[in-house]
């Protein structure tokens, strides 16, 4: 008997242990976002994926273990390594992104800590543009530094900034595009760049975007992060996040997922799952709201500047026009000669949205970045990152946007 | 507010205890009360889940509804309202209804001696003639299924209440999205939610929406009577699935007219029913009833046998061949040996279920790839 040992975690791309759907090069995107990752004929002829809720998977006996082992077989093994309703929506993820390979963590952020630690030894270097989720920046800057990884932050879209900090240690360069909140759009071809012609992997937050509006790969990007919870899942029910790249890149990535065990549960994948089959649909009414709102807002006396890369002026207008399909439900703009309880009194006056943390679901969100995530900063930090009293960030549903537009101008009225 | 933010919004109200924006799933069969004798809104599940009363109240605002019911299944809403007539009743019924409607008429509500008749309710004059001093109620479909029939919900409407009957209708090919029966007078509405509503394939559901408050009261006292309630876990992702209706069935409308008209001029095709195109005796009536969109199903006769039909439905690749309808994933299916293979064949054939017919759900996949796959269908024939 041959000695042994850990077996490889499957991919999301490996032979699924029923035929999977048809091939999807050829398919258009809402017929990949229905079908892609499915096995035609499903477990108990179903029409829809059963959700194994089981934690281990059984062998018939011992020699059967020893064969799975030996011979690297195609099967589950423990619920920690990967789940069928998992595998099912992780080819589905990265047949939408034009990926190899999707690995599903149980939120956004462990789809970012796990990445990072997989790529990342101490010593070694990260660089990013500024503009981020703040909890990005706080896992880089805080808690990397304690595995002796240092992180060096540049100006978002100063790409000679971040060519010039890049040092022989250097092993990953990151962005989201667009960011948050304040929707500046990376040149993705020349970010990309930067990284190949330096031999440092690339990595895009392209939560706010999504595949449907943006695609990194195609670009030459090496790793595409999304915040599944957002427009990936869509409802405002469920948590999640992937890591998407070819084969090669994520094996570690996924092997350590295994290890550490940030995997999503069968019930929440299926509900991403379920949440994908009208994604086009979901973004297309997304891009529609959200550009009619900045449209609306841009034109309206209360309104001192709008940040949505849809509008001519936006500055990054031009690389977003070339390089997006639509430019997503975010809209972040500035109240004139308002304080920050002033803007607050505008949020409180809508009646629509929603006034929490997080966006993408079909209810539109609200919120005020100073007071949601950024109360606790000193007012220098604030002023760092770009983040002012009267800022608002809007995350357009898919409701009416005659409702939205008519709810956001009587908020703005009735506190003028 | 609009149908589509009603849609989202109505019912759906944040979780006052945790300010959760999606209320929680609620799967307690029970409910803690205020003090014996005393009744908080919520008892027993059977009477009362707050999850499946959201559901209830976001598809009443849809139909514009003083409220609704909602119940395991299609059939068991159905049966909600057969079970609210008594012996001696009588009832005129579509002729192009769903099989599992026909079976409930034709074998089980005439145990209880409640008697039907069948009529092609696209002839008003039928309907009259078919009532009787004891018709309490006029049941329809529309579109008809597989026929896709259409009938005038107001004509029908204002011809049972002449009668002293009440007018039911199974809009579920509809939806609240394309037609708003209570608007044109409808007394009941009734839809299984396994279909557009829901929308996934993936929940087992039925609803009763009415615009009477004491109707609702005597459907409800029924329902808690006989307990074919929807479950939870069923209620939640129905009302998740409200949440894209609009964007669903007019999507999928779109993609159905272009492969109706598409089916239409194709050689292998003997005739098309779809009410979207002109040539449909319900097109006209449609247009008007149904908001300038026509539904997502449609019935198509191929050139050949009842053995060809059967290869085309099996030979499909994007279309799965099942039952069901509604949903994401476009079905096709053999409606003489499938989904209406509950009527008897003398009555399958008067009306017009041809053994060549084929049914196709068409869902959100896009046209050109549906096209491409039905065209492989006719390759393999």
């Amino acid at each position: 008997m041959s000695q042994v040992q850990m077996s490889r975690p499957k991919t999301a791309a490996d032979e699924p242990t029923v035929s999977p759907a048809l091939p999807t090069a050829d398919q258009q995107f809402a017929t990949v976002a229905v079908h892609a990752g499915e096995a035609r004929q499903k477990p108990g002829d179903s029409i829809t994926d059963p959700i194994f809720c089981a934690s281990t998977y059984t062998f018939e006996n011992t020699q059967s273990i020893i064969d799975f082992i030996e011979q690297d077989q195609q099967r589950e093994e423990y619920g920690r390594y990967g789940n069928p309703g998992e595998r099912v929506v992780e080819r589905k993820l990265a047949a939408l992104e034009g990926g190899e390979d999707a690995v599903l963590y149980s939120s956004g952020m462990a789809a970012l800590v796990g990445l990072l630690m997989a790529k990342l030894s101490a010593g070694d270097e990260v660089i990013f543009f500024d503009e981020c989720y703040h909890r990005s920046r706080e896992f880089c800057t805080k808690h990397l530094g304690r595995f002796g990884v240092t992180t060096r932050q540049v100006k978002t879209c100063d790409y000679a900034a971040m060519e010039a900090a890049i040092t022989p240690k250097t092993r990953m360069l990151i962005s989201e595009s667009p960011t948050n909140p304040h929707l500046s759009v990376i040149d993705l071809e020349r970010f990309a760049e930067i990284g190949r012609k330096r031999g440092v992997d690339t990595l895009i937050d392209a939560t706010l975007a999504t595949p449907y509006n943006l695609r990194p790969i195609a670009a030459g990007i090496d790793f595409v992060l999304h915040s599944a919870t957002k427009y990936l899942g869509g409802h405002n029910d469920l948590l999640a996040g992937t890591v998407i790249g070819s084969k090669e890149k994520m094996e570690p990535v996924r092997n350590l997922r295994g290890i550490m065990g940030a995997v999503n549960g069968p019930q929440n994948c299926y509900l991403l799952g379920r949440g994908l089959k009208t994604f086009e649909l979901r973004m297309q009414r997304h891009n529609e709201n959200g550009m009619m709102v900045a449209e609306f807002l841009a034109g309206h006396p209360r309104i001192e500047r709008v940040y949505y890369p849809g509008l001519p002026s936006h500055p990054y207008y031009e690389i977003a026009r070339k390089t997006m399909r639509g430019f997503g439900g975010l809209v972040t703009f500035l109240v004139k000669d308002a304080d920050w309880r002033a803007t607050a009194d505008v949020i409180d006056a809508v009646k629509i949205p929603r006034i929490a943390p997080s966006l993408g679901g079909v209810e539109s969100l609200i919120e005020q970045p100073l007071v949601m995530s950024y109360y606790q900063q000193t007012p220098e930090a604030r002023k760092q990152f770009g983040i002012y009293d009267n800022m608002i960030r809007m995350s357009c549903g898919i409701e009416s946007a005659d409702d939205l537009i008519a709810d956001l101008g009587q908020a703005l009225d009735a506190t003028a | 507010m609009q149908f589509r933010t009603r849609a989202i919004h109505v019912g759906n109200e944040p979780c006052p205890q945790t300010g959760a924006v999606v209320p929680p799933l609620h799967l307690a069969t029970t409910f803690v009360q205020p003090g014996a004798g005393e009744w908080g809104e919520f008892d027993y599940s059977r009477s009362g889940n707050p999850t499946r009363k959201a559901f209830e109240t976001t598809l009443a605002s849809l139909e514009g509804g003083v409220g609704a019911l909602a119940f395991s299944t299609g059939m068991a809403a159905t049966h909600c309202v057969i079970a609210s007539l008594k012996s001696g009743d009588h009832v005129v019924a579509g002729s192009d209804i769903y099989g599992g409607s026909y079976r409930l008429l034709h074998k089980i509500a005439n145990r209880a001696g409640i008697n039907v008749t069948l009529v092609d309710t696209n002839d008003l004059a039928k309907v009259e003639a078919a009532i009787t001093p004891a018709t309490k109620l006029v049941w329809i479909e529309s579109p008809g299924n597989p026929r896709m029939s259409i009938t005038d919900i107001d004509a029908c409407a204002k011809l049972a209440h002449r009668h002293g009957a009440l007018l039911g209708i199974d809009s579920t090919f509809a939806t609240p999205v394309l037609t708003r029966p209570l608007e044109l007078g409808a007394d009941i509405v009734m839809h299984s939610a396994t279909k557009y509503i829901g929308g996934h394939s993936d929940a087992m559901g039925g609803a009763l929406v009415v615009r009477d408050a004491a109707l609702l009261k005597e459907l409800y006292f029924v329902q808690n009577a006989t307990g074919a309630v929807m479950g939870p876990l069923e209620s939640y992702l129905c009302s998740r699935g409200l949440k894209t209706l609009e964007l669903r069935v007019r999507e999928q409308c779109r993609t159905a007219q272009a492969l109706a008209e598409w089916l239409a001029s194709h050689p292998r095709v003997a005739r098309v029913l779809y009410p979207g195109l002109s040539g449909h005796p319900g097109h006209e009536l449609a247009h008007r009833q149904m908001g300038g969109q026509f539904g997502a199903m449609m019935s198509f006769e191929i050139r050949g046998d009842l053995a060809a039909g059967k290869r085309f439905a099996e030979s499909t690749k994007l279309f799965s061949l099942a039952v069901s309808l509604g949903a994401v994933e476009s079905l096709i299916e053999q409606p003489a040996s499938m989904s209406h293979a509950s009527y008897d064949a003398t009555d399958r054939a008067k009306h017009g279920i041809a053994d060549g017919l084929i049914r196709l759900s068409v869902g959100l996949e896009a046209f050109e790839d549906l096209r491409d796959d039905l065209e492989s269908a006719f390759a393999a024939v």
